[in-house]
């Protein structure tokens, strides 16, 4: 009775579950839109530009760098973060700027694409589950942008090395990975950000549009949101002191990935930051100013960050798969 | 005796899109190597059919059955040996034909030798070869169309399911295309066939199921169904004036009706083109041959023809 009316119930039993792999034919989506990636009109443009604005600022770094040659023992960091004029940026502000961009350039279309040129129920009807497509087209976007980093990290390291003339230390090649690892994972939310709304919404050019959206909206308006939303919450409250205000701010800043991709540079790249809060004067007792962290201490304390990162990408990757399993596959 | 093995099999298969009925307790049955057409205006179930055949789209009740497997519980088996060109197939069109070939050929799991000797066949066997190395984009209709049926044959399928094959093709390309369709027969492929186009479809299948409003109303092989509902395939139809013409049309072979539409206007439905054969018994009987047209009989009229007579049935 109960299962004529709801047949549903009889197939989500654990008796009817799909056999097969949901892996079958991953590495070949994956080896495809790669392939797609690296060749694609898009792709070169804003590789071009990355390669420019990371040449430019890197060299504006060595001409300030090299008249302080020796006083600082993380040289190699002070290139991804100094910046000269005329160049009002460094590096990591210009990465910063342009990885989100590239991200989204690289999954806005990634399903609504498909069902425009009518492709995906042809490709859904070769042996493999949606799981596969839909991962497959994330991993490709995100190693794509691995290979971007790594080849532009390196070339600053070797920019660096040519041009200082100093080797990087251990540290500083750990401290490079890591904000390499950042990178990537803060370039990871925008891809599956693009891809979500690749697959809610039927135009490109909407789900491009709306991916711009939310960055800019983080990027630019959220820390004036964040300050009136303190102003207000707080306004009621006469016992709150500029610490509770100063935390508050922070922790609402805090929901916009670029806070916490900022603090993870900030500590990573700059060994001598100590704290990403407010410090009391009572805290500092003991400490000498100006002093590095080591590593593990800076990983320390940016670990938060760096898993909320990486939680947000898998959770905005699970809301996509499940409205994409739920999608009509039909053009 | 002969094994009655059924290749797809449907029972009860129901699929309901909020209050609306896609497919209504649909009963279907395709043997190995028979060629069956589901004919049906647009919107009466046969792309869900499909999807559900291939398990990408759930049943709301019902089952099916795909060279013995379940699409809902194992679509991956089911994939490995159904080929699928769908309604408008699209391809990347940026790509070559060759490069969309691999991509197929590399969903399929098939080793990098194997497939590039399979799509040379196929190319060849399609008669694109000379093309295959363009970008799709660059390609007609009839072109893309060709390249759809060798992506179907990529995976050496055992059963294709073909959706609207010769829509938009000319009627060249879609006779041609109809001709490789035939082949794919010969050699044993199952095929399911959706298709508006009766004639066409008439042209390749064995038997048609006649589908509306997401049932299968009708079912049974082309001439069957045609004679059924129609009367037969043909309609010709004769302007003479004379005396006895009836009767000689009647008789001959072939022809499954006559009927006088207006004095000295005749209407035959008939299995075959007997506008020879009728010129010469009209002209046998001294009648004033004034005009014969050949119409064939359209999808348009075995609907009507089928529910004017369910209509009269039901009075």
């Amino acid at each position: 009775m109960l299962a004529r009316r709801f047949p549903a119930l009889l197939r989500e039993g654990p008796g009817t579950r799909r056999e097969g792999s949901p892996w079958t034919g991953l590495w070949a989506v994956v080896m495809k839109e790669m392939a797609d990636h690296l060749s694609s009109v898009r792709m070169r443009l804003l590789e071009g530009l990355i390669l420019l604005t990371a040449l430019g600022t890197v060299y504006a770094a060595i001409q300030n760098i090299r008249q302080t040659i020796g006083e600082d023992p993380f040289l190699f960091l002070k290139l991804f973060t100094t910046s000269q004029d005329p160049l009002p940026y460094s590096f990591v502000a210009f990465i910063g700027f342009l990885i989100p961009l590239t991200a989204i350039a690289l999954g806005f279309d990634a399903i609504n694409g498909e069902h425009n040129r009518r492709t995906l129920s042809r490709v859904l009807a070769q042996p493999i589950y949606r799981d596969a497509l839909l991962l497959g087209k994330f991993l490709a976007g995100l190693f794509t942008l691995t290979i971007i980093l790594l080849g532009l990290w390196l070339l600053v390291t070797g920019l660096g090395l040519y041009r200082l003339g100093v080797p990087p230390s251990g540290e500083e090649v750990s401290r490079g990975l890591l904000f390499l690892l950042a990178t990537v994972a803060y370039a990871g939310i925008w891809l599956a950000l693009a891809m979500a709304f690749s697959v809610i919404f039927r135009q490109p050019a909407t789900s491009a549009m709306a991916a711009i959206a939310v960055w800019l909206f983080f990027a630019v308006f959220w820390e004036i949101i964040a300050g009136i939303l303190t102003q207000i919450l707080l306004a009621a409250d006469p016992e709150a002191d500029e610490l509770t205000r100063a935390r508050l701010r922070i922790f609402l800043s805090r929901v916009s990935p670029n806070t916490l991709y900022a603090e993870i540079l900030l500590a990573l790249l700059n060994p001598a930051v100590r704290s990403l809060g407010p410090v009391l004067v009572t805290q500092l007792e003991g400490a000498i100013l100006g002093t590095p962290l080591p590593l593990s201490q800076s990983l320390l304390l940016v670990w938060p960050q760096l898993t909320t990162l990486i939680a947000a990408v898998l959770l905005l990757f699970a809301v996509t798969y499940q409205v994409f399993q739920r999608q009509e596959a039909r053009a | 005796m002969a094994v009655d093995r059924a290749v797809i099999e449907t029972q009860g298969l129901t699929k309901h899109y909020g209050p609306v009925v896609a497919v209504d307790n649909l009963n279907l049955r395709l043997q190995a190597g028979e060629v069956f057409g589901m004919l049906g205006p647009n919107g009466s179930g046969k792309t869900t059919t499909i999807l559900m055949l291939l398990g990408l789209t759930e049943p709301t009740a019902g089952s099916a059955r795909v060279l013995g497997e379940d699409p809902m519980r194992n679509p991956l088996a089911v994939k490995r040996r159904v080929g699928y060109l769908p309604d408008s197939v699209g391809f990347y069109d940026e790509l070559s034909a060759r490069e969309n070939l691999r991509y197929t050929a590399a969903l399929n799991g098939l080793p990098v030798a194997e497939a590039d000797a399979r799509i040379d066949d196929n190319l060849a066997r399609m008669a694109i070869s000379d093309v295959a190395d363009r970008a799709v984009g660059t390609y007609s209709r009839g072109m893309r169309q060709r390249l759809g049926l060798a992506d179907v044959l990529i995976k050496r399928p055992e059963v294709a399911i073909l959706d609207e094959p010769t829509i938009g093709l000319d009627p060249e390309a879609a006779h041609e295309f109809l001709g490789l369709i035939r082949n794919l027969k010969a050699e044993g492929i199952t095929i399911l066939l959706a298709s508006h186009l009766l004639h066409q479809v008439q042209a390749v299948c064995d038997r048609v199921g006649l589908f509306n409003r997401g049932r299968m109303v009708l079912e049974g092989a082309v001439d069957e169904l045609a004679a059924r509902v129609v009367g037969g395939p043909y309609r010709i139809r004769v302007e003479a004036v004379g005396e006895d013409i009836e009767r000689a049309l009647a008789v001959i072979p072939g022809v499954l009706r006559v009927t006088r539409e207006r004095p000295g206007l005749y209407a035959l439905d008939t299995r075959d083109d007997v506008r020879g054969e009728v010129a010469r018994r009209v002209a046998a009987t001294r009648a004033n041959l004034l005009g014969i047209t050949l119409e064939r009989t359209s999808l348009d009229e075995v609907y009507t023809r089928y529910f004017q007579e369910a209509e009269h049935a039901r009075a």
